[in-house]
């Protein structure tokens, strides 16, 4: 399988996501936490945030609506009925709180080939509403041999 | 050691609480189809874990900077999930930690690396 190298340093529009307190709670119960800061209001409060803190694996929720339209894309040209996810890493600058406008970018940043298996790496970068980092995010894609 | 056991309907709430609804992890019969055993946890989930098990252990969720997960093994519902932490070294207020994730004897992800602020740093 010969991997299309063309698209790579494409970058795909922003994608501003909302963060919604009953959202940050469906997700830290799906994962199993327990931690006050993301379920309590008034907890949050207390600890000086605005509202319920969102786990740092939220970051999922809101940087996928602007990841997704590129893993389609036909220039990058993955074939779905061979994706695995391969890894993932994200950095974390700050806390997302429930309220925050979150405005993530995609860009495909490297394509390689080994063993005929096809590895896709994304990054996306996430800032809040007033354009500060909150969070990095590298998506590791294989795409197995045929 | 953080310990869980994820039941039978969890990778379905978490495809909710995610947005990602890819059937290998919620349509048994689908998962069969492309060679898999059945349902396969969602490695974000256990990427979730991971990240639970530092932000617990350090009382703090803007404790954790990074984490940077392999993903290799399939973890399943309906069978416990252990993740181990071992501080690898620290230095200026950050720890790093290796974690590794066993299910039925066998590491389900055995490459993660975290950075978690300690000392309230």
């Amino acid at each position: 399988m010969a991997v299309n190298t063309d698209a790579v340093g494409k970058q795909f529009p922003p994608v501003t996501y909302a963060v919604g307190r009953e959202k940050v709670r469906e997700f830290a119960r799906a994962v199993g936490e327990t931690e006050p800061l993301y379920l309590d209001v008034e907890a949050a409060r207390a600890a000086g945030y605005r509202d319920v803190v969102a786990p740092p694996m939220f970051a999922v929720v809101y940087a996928m609506p602007a990841l997704a339209p590129a893993m389609v894309d036909p220039e990058v040209g993955i074939d779905f009925s061979r994706l695995l996810h391969g890894g993932q890493e994200f950095v974390w600058r700050r806390l997302v709180v429930a309220g925050d406008e979150i405005t993530t970018t995609a860009e495909l940043v490297e394509v390689s080939e080994r063993a005929g298996n096809g590895f896709y790496t994304f990054e996306t970068r996430s800032v809040d509403q007033e354009g500060a980092e909150v969070c990095v995010g590298r998506w590791m894609n294989v795409v197995r041999a045929a | 050691m953080l310990k869980v056991t994820p039941d039978r309907y969890l990778t379905v709430r978490y495809a909710g609480a995610s947005g990602d609804f890819n059937p290998i992890h919620i349509d048994e019969e689908f998962a069969r189809s492309v060679g898999l055993p059945g349902r396969i946890l969602h490695g974000l989930w256990m990427m979730a874990q991971c990240a639970r098990a530092q932000t617990e252990a350090a009382g703090d969720p803007a404790a954790l900077r990074r984490l940077d997960v392999t993903f290799r093994g399939m973890g399943v519902p309906e069978a416990e999930l252990t993740v181990t932490s071992t501080v690898r070294e620290e230095r200026d207020g950050v720890a790093t930690v290796d974690i590794v994730v066993e299910q039925n004897g066998r590491a389900i992800i055995r490459k993660a690396e975290a950075e978690v602020a300690v000392g309230g740093g």
